[in-house]
């Protein structure tokens, strides 16, 4: 198929973006998105123009860095999916796609379509991890069992890959989705309940510095996220932060 | 000059205990005055740094990701094995060591196996109190699965995302050691060089791929746990950027490279679908539980397949070749890897293969629906001859035990596997050669350590499922911490190594220069050129079966493949800014080296072990034939110059608590 790409090129932080329009020809539908983009990008080297850069790495949904608002939707059409698993028999011959980058002020651009999200790192550094040594010397691992429905909630929301999508989606640019996800994996295993106060408070605390915006619950994010982590976990960190709150002093 | 494997005395099983106990160790105070570099952040880089922040050091841990989270390890599936014998099934550390060195057709040090097994217990309690999720059955307990090559219960798993699970494991422990200050984390950064002071490995240069700036780092320690170079095959089930830069640059100041032809290629892939395809993606090693893997018998069907112009479910039994059930009937789709791998290629050369490219083989699931079916409608009451019956139950348990797969295959060649047999063909996997270590895990530079899948120590030429998760945590959690104060007991008074002497000055100018000649280099054609010509010469010559002509031919087009990409290669851009054709250019130009050595390597191993497989060395029945009166050791290169004049030290494997045997699977 052929097709119109419309595409956001920005060369750094502080310099003024533009949209540019490239045509691309012969494009099988049983590629996947970013193998079209390494066509193109194949394409403007051989012309001598700058690639275009992204972010992306195991093209199979899971290391997260793949990250591309295409048409409009955070790793384009089809739900459940990042945009290395997006393939082009989504799209029909003729079509025009736009595609840019993810856009929050906490995730400011580092060039095209590559951002930066280390805010993501600093929450988890501010207390995404349970404090205990890795000597080896700990419990054995099946002293606490833990029933199948904790064990298997926590796994649903520690799936999340961080890729941003979440905050991409938000009007008000918010974190709550990704924030909570690990906040409720952690605070549904017994190991992880002795820090969960301190947890919550430090985390949703990080978030506001790093100058993520308000949940107003509007849901989008869940809609958007490829690996399906619900909007429970945001309630849960709710009535985390707020016990935590009320009980401290 | 004759290396030291520092294996400790004494039976094998107290080898570790007496090691550790005997090993110098650097007080607590005096850690503080010790810098460590980390390259690589996957399973055994995250857990090394974390460990040795932890134990006090101070840790400087690069990964060229925007994350740390983001390593390679995260995209592993099926699961971690560890000797827990949790489900009573005469599971024990001999057995997990036995099942480990037989795997890897005898190619593997028997101490440094033997402390794996040992020490794989303590990762699964590690991991559980660091809050991975692993798998738990209804009684609250973790569950288990098998996986090939052995006889019990050992793989610990979570969904199929263990690695993902196991790696934000060790990224929150490394989290935990940055926000107190004791890991000083470097995301897009890429090691160019090591730095080599007095004989010692005393640092790196990198490259900050946001900037392009030239930095150098010094510290008493370089770790490597840059991973595996399955890339160098172009297309493979790893990730984009996983590459051998890190490992190759520390060869060539000295570190020698072992066993590199040893590459594992894994039968389960999706196949190539065309000639855009930049990676293969595994369909896990479960799926041959169940599946049935076949080609048609004939020629004409095959033809009629290839052109789309036949259903493969029109195709009669009896005109189908079940051929892994044919040629080894005790095993059947269970054989190893290896073994499944060479016998897809075998039909698909024939002409047999079933996709237009003829290199694909049918993974079929239409017994086992029926089969599972008519239990379900037997179990509960129902007609076991209506077949529309009978097909939806059955679908419905295939679902519940391979539905992501399944899921997952669809997305990628929109083809539903309930329906109709998946197409599946072998892919470059996982490289079992790397970095020379002896018993402490130190390469032959001095200070300069390998972990993971970087280093070549523990899987011979065949690594089993779910063995490599486990040896990049035993590294980096439980090996590598206690060896790495062996080397640095010395340095306690040595204080904070300059990054003004002349060694890093030098360092940073060849990198620099070669950086700019990529970039001034008037070429025309884009580096992805290069690797994919690099890719289809490794597979056809150095792929799942090698021999001595090809090889010789392979090396010369290497060669050739080199002198045309610096002199042709287009890198656009500049070199101090973001630039990722520039971090690619650098990286293939080590493959377009390290290629050359695995097709000497394969060259000089004249017999056919694991996943080497040499043409010339075969039963009548086309078995591998190992050859271990001359070939029992480990191929551990030195580099001079280019990779043509690398010089061979043979280390010699000796076995003194198994016997050697001849694997079969008939
Ligand atoms: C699809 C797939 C599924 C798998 N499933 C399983 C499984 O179920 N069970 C199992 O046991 N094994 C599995 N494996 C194998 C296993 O995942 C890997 O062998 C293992 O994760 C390697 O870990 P590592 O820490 O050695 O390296 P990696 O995870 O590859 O990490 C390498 C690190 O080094 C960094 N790095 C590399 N070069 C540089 C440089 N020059 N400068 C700076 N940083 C650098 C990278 O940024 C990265 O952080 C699978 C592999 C694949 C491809
Ligand atoms: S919550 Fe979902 S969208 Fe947000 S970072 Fe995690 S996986 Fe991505
Ligand atoms: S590239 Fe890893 S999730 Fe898309």
């Amino acid at each position: 198929m052929k097709l119109t790409l419309k595409v956001w090129r920005q060369n750094g932080p502080k310099e003024k973006g533009k949209i540019a329009t490239y045509q691309v020809d012969d494009i099988s539908e049983d590629m996947s998105f970013l193998e079209m983009m390494d066509v193109l990008n194949n394409e403007l080297i051989e012309k001598g123009e700058d690639p275009v850069a992204f972010d992306h790495d195991c093209r199979e949904g899971i290391c997260g860095a793949c990250s591309m608002f295409i048409n409009g939707e955070a790793h384009g059409p089809g739900r459940g999916i990042t945009t290395c698993q997006l393939h082009m028999r989504s799209f029909n011959d003729g079509d025009t796609i736009y595609i840019e980058p993810w856009r929050a002020a906490a995730f400011p651009i580092i060039k095209d379509l590559v951002v930066n999200r280390s805010a993501f790192d600093r929450i988890i550094q501010s207390g995404g991890f349970i404090s205990v040594n890795t000597s080896g010397n700990t419990l054995d691992a099946n002293a606490i069992p833990i029933p199948k429905s904790d064990a298997d909630a926590a796994f649903d929301a520690a799936t999340c890959i961080g890729c941003g999508a979440c905050v991409a989606t938000c009007k008000n640019s918010s974190a709550m989705l990704f924030t909570s996800a690990k906040i409720s994996q952690l605070s549904l295993l017994p190991q992880g309940k002795p820090e969960a106060k301190e947890r919550v408070v430090n985390m949703v605390k990080q978030m506001d510095l790093e100058g993520f915006g308000n949940c107003t619950n509007t849901g989008a994010c869940a809609v958007e996220c490829p690996k399906g982590i619900s909007l429970e976990n945001v309630a849960r960190m709710n009535r985390e932060f707020l016990l935590a709150s009320t009980t401290k002093s | 000059m004759a290396l030291d494997e520092k294996i400790p005395e004494g039976p094998l099983e107290q080898k570790w205990t007496k090691h550790k106990n005997n090993i110098r160790l650097v007080n607590p105070a005096n850690k503080r005055l010790i810098d460590v570099i980390v390259i690589g952040t996957g399973l055994a880089g995250g857990s090394a740094s974390a460990s040795l922040a932890e134990m006090g050091y101070n840790v400087k841990a690069f990964c060229f990701q925007d994350s740390p989270r983001r390593a390679h390890s995260i995209a592993a599936q099926g699961g971690i094995n560890a000797a827990k014998n949790y489900q009573n099934d005469g599971d024990s550390v001999y057995r997990l060591f036995y099942d480990t060195i037989k795997g890897g057709d005898y190619r593997s040090r028997e101490a440094n196996v033997y402390r794996l097994a040992e020490v794989s217990t303590n990762i699964i309690d590690q991991c559980v109190a660091q809050g991975v999720p692993f798998a738990r059955d209804y009684g609250g307990l973790l569950d288990n699965r098998s996986f090939g090559g052995v006889q019990v219960s050992r793989t610990f798993y979570a969904k199929g995302q263990t690695g993902q699970q196991l790696l934000l494991g060790a990224y929150s422990a490394m989290s935990r050691q940055i926000s107190k200050g004791k890991i000083e984390m470097f995301s897009r950064h890429e090691m160019l060089d090591m730095v080599i002071v007095d004989g010692k490995a005393r640092g790196i240069i990198t490259r900050n791929l946001v900037t392009g700036e030239i930095d150098r780092h010094s510290a008493h320690a370089v770790v490597l746990c840059s991973g595996g170079y399955g890339n160098v095959f172009y297309l493979s089930t790893n990730a984009m950027g996983s590459n051998a830069t890190a490992a190759w640059k520390a060869h060539k100041r000295g570190a020698y490279m072992a066993n590199p032809c040893y590459t594992q290629i894994h039968p389960t892939c999706i196949p190539v679908s065309g000639d855009y395809q930049s990676k293969l993606t595994l369909m896990s090693e479960s799926l041959r539980n169940d599946g049935r893997i076949w080609v048609p018998k004939t020629k004409e069907h095959a033809k009629a397949v290839q052109a789309g112009e036949l259903k493969p479910t029109a195709i009669k039994e009896e005109d189908r070749d079940y051929y892994l059930e044919r040629r080894y009937p005790s095993f059947g789709n269970l054989v190893p890897r290896d073994v499944a791998s060479r016998a897809a290629k075998e039909r698909c050369d024939a002409g047999y293969g079933v996709n237009k490219t003829g290199n694909a083989v049918f993974l079929d699931f239409s017994s086992a629906i029926v089969r599972y079916g008519k239990v379900e409608a037997n179990t509960k009451g129902l007609d076991s001859n209506d077949e529309a019956l009978v097909q939806k139950l059955g679908k419905d348990v295939v679902a519940a035990k391979y539905g992501n797969l399944f899921q997952m295959y669809e997305k990628i060649t929109d083809d539903n596997p309930y329906e109709t047999p998946m197409k599946i063909f072998p892919a470059v996997h996982y490289t079992m050669g790397g970095l020379w270590v002896d018993y402490n895990l130190m390469t032959t530079v001095p200070g300069c350590f390998a972990c993971g899948e970087a280093n070549f120590s523990d899987h011979g030429a065949n690594r089993l499922g779910a063995s490599a998760l486990m040896q990049g945590l035993a590294d980096g959690y439980f090996v590598l911490p206690y060896t790495v104060g062996d080397f640095l007991a010395s340095d306690i008074r040595t204080g904070p190594i300059s990054t003004d002497s002349p060694e890093f000055e030098a360092a940073e100018k060849e990198v620099k220069e070669r950086l700019s000649a990529f970039v001034n280099n008037p070429g025309t054609k884009p580096v992805d050129h290069y690797h994919r010509q690099l890719g289809k010469i490794m597979w056809e010559y150095c792929g799942m079966a090698r021999e001595g002509e090809g090889l010789k031919k392979a090396i010369v087009m290497i060669q050739e493949l080199r002198e045309d990409f610096y002199k042709n290669v287009r890198v656009p851009g500049k070199e101090d800014e973001f630039n990722p054709e520039l971090e690619k250019a650098s990286r293939v130009a080590d493959f377009l080296e390290l290629g050359e050595l695995m097709c000497k390597d394969a060259l000089d191993r004249n017999e056919s072990c694991g996943g080497h497989f040499r043409e010339e060395m075969q039963t009548e029945e086309g078995e591998a034939l190992r050859d271990d009166k001359n070939y029992r050791y480990v191929s551990a290169w030195e580099w001079f110059e280019n990779p043509t004049d690398a010089k061979l030290h043979a280390i010699e494997l000796t076995f003194d608590n198994v016997e050697l045997k001849t694997r079969s699977y008939k």
